[in-house]
């Protein structure tokens, strides 16, 4: 089994925004997919959300304002997973729900340093 | 009660006392001799209440004997002797006559430090187990042989090997430090955690002796939770945990011994108490920022005491179960959840996830499928159970499955 990031992504200014029980349910399909992956043993470690506003520092003493100037995608968290090949790693994060809104997720596997 | 009667019970509550306060005095260099101590004060409870008739207080004249024979080992042991009489000096309750404390403040606390010192992260787990049945709980060798289904030579083996254990790792019969508490009672509780477990679930089918290892269990957790330095949210949502699957114990079980599945009890069976007190646990756990295993084990066990099938409870416990297997992961936990997300979101959803779930060595695995697939593709159910059968050894669970079968064709 290797470990493998999962990265999501996602237009920050179109987040889910709704009722309290619209955002019950997306906070279910999360907690579903997530612990579903646990249920297989394959969650190496559950991660974070990122807080939507951010900086980026750049040679130069330049800081800007979040990563999202020219695009409007930020990340919006991240989730380790364990897998036996990078294949069954997207197969596990075709499931993530950030896809039905129009984000999307980048596998990467762990190089351990 | 009589005589025949009262030796057995006292011998459950005092003799692991005796031992506790006697092993804390001498160490676990003559952890045999405390026992030994407190074998025979039974021995010669038995021979002389027997021809002289019971002592008008049965319980003081069982210290009073251990107290004299523990006097007399000090005595008689010369390098021993010499050994206690500097430590007892040392903690300045020095003289040549040790003073052999047999209080109600000193039991507890021997008891607690004896729960410590068995329950070391350096000590097999399985060995653990053992010592704690027979130290902490009194248990006989042939009732812990039956406990775990085994023979009382493999049982009194695994106690001689934890004890030299005990001795080779130097462990002491102490408080750990305070900032060292909440580490070791984490090993504690799994050993309590699975004391109760080998009692709630044990394949034996003694169920008076089912009854009191999971008794037994709830008496350590609550020896913990009565004591300021560890009545700690875990402590408190253990025994929660505990008091609410123990309520279904008589429950469980219908006249004959045969097991009765959750879905069929009769719930004027349920220990309403026993809930109360679960309630009143978890409340009690809740207090702090800590979230531990056994927090989401007791919320899962909460609901089930609820028997209605509403969509809350089920969406409830499904939360509960993601949670838990993202703390930790186990098989059980891993097909319960499965189970429950059948009845939260659907069978369909569940089938798929529980195909994902690779645990074939387990019949438990099987006989879930099954269950999913009732109704949905019976053929299917029928060889889910079929593989369940080939792969249990219980009499029990052979039963149930064969029922199923022959409801799916």
């Amino acid at each position: 089994m290797k470990d493998f990031l999962l990265v999501f992504r996602n237009d920050a200014s179109a987040a889910p925004q709704g009722s309290p029980e619209e955002m019950q349910a997306w906070t279910k399909r999360w907690m579903d997919w997530v612990g579903g992956i646990a249920a297989q043993n394959k969650l190496a470690d559950r991660g974070n959300r990122l807080v939507a506003e951010g900086k980026v520092v750049r040679p130069g003493k330049l800081v800007t304002d979040g990563p999202y100037t020219e695009i409007k995608e930020s990340i919006g968290g991240y989730t380790l997973i364990k897998a036996a090949s990078l294949e069954e790693a997207v197969s596990l994060a075709e499931g993530c729900p950030i896809l039905l809104v129009g984000g999307n997720v980048e596998v990467r596997q762990i190089n351990p340093m | 009660m009589s005589e025949n009667e009262l030796i057995p019970h006292l011998f459950r509550t005092e003799y692991r006392k005796i031992t506790a306060v006697l092993c804390k005095l001498f160490g676990f260099e003559h952890i045999e001799v405390a026992e030994d101590i407190a074998s025979d004060t039974f021995l010669a409870a038995s021979e002389i209440w027997g021809l002289k008739g019971l002592p008008e207080n049965p319980v003081a004249w069982l210290y009073t004997v251990a107290k004299n024979k523990a006097r007399n080992f000090l005595k008689h042991e010369n390098v021993f002797h010499n050994k206690v009489a500097k430590q007892l000096q040392h903690s300045g309750a020095g003289g040549e006559e040790p003073d052999i404390d047999l209080s109600v403040q000193n039991i507890k606390d021997s008891q607690l430090q004896m729960i410590f010192a068995i329950c070391h992260p350096s000590i097999p787990l399985e060995a653990q187990i053992g010592l704690a049945l027979r130290i902490l709980c009194g248990f006989g060798i042939t009732e812990i042989a039956d406990a775990f289904l085994t023979n009382k030579e493999t049982i009194s083996k695994r106690l001689v090997r934890a004890r030299e254990k005990l001795r080779e790792e130097n462990i002491t019969i102490e408080f750990p430090a305070p900032a060292e508490i909440n580490k070791r009672l984490e090993t504690v509780l799994t050993t309590l955690y699975l004391l109760f477990n080998e009692g709630y679930y044990s394949a034996s089918d003694n169920s008076t002796l089912r009854k009191d290892l999971c008794l037994e269990a709830m008496r350590l957790t609550y020896l913990l939770m009565e004591n300021d330095s560890t009545d700690t949210p875990a402590v408190n949502a253990l025994l929660s945990l505990m008091c609410f699957q123990s309520s279904r114990f008589d429950a469980r079980l219908d006249q004959s011994g045969e097991v009765v599945l959750y879905d069929d009890q009769d719930v004027s069976l349920w220990d309403k108490e026993l809930i109360d007190k679960g309630s009143y646990f978890l409340h009690r756990a809740s207090q702090g920022s800590q979230l531990s295993k056994y927090h989401l084990e007791a919320g899962i066990a909460y609901w089930h005491t609820h028997k209605a099938d509403t969509p809350e409870k089920w969406e409830n416990i499904l939360q509960l179960y993601n949670h838990l297997l993202q703390l930790e992961y186990s098989p059980v936990a891993a097909l319960n959840r499965t189970y429950v997300l059948s009845k939260a979101n659907g069978k369909a959803e569940a089938i798929i996830e529980a195909e994902k779930l690779a645990l074939d060595p387990l019949f438990q695995y099987h006989l879930l499928l099954g269950e999913l697939y009732t109704g949905i593709n019976n053929t299917r159910a029928a060889e889910c159970f079929e593989k369940a059968l080939t792969l249990t050894h219980s009499a029990a669970d052979k039963k149930i499955i064969a029922r199923k079968i022959g409801q799916c064709r």
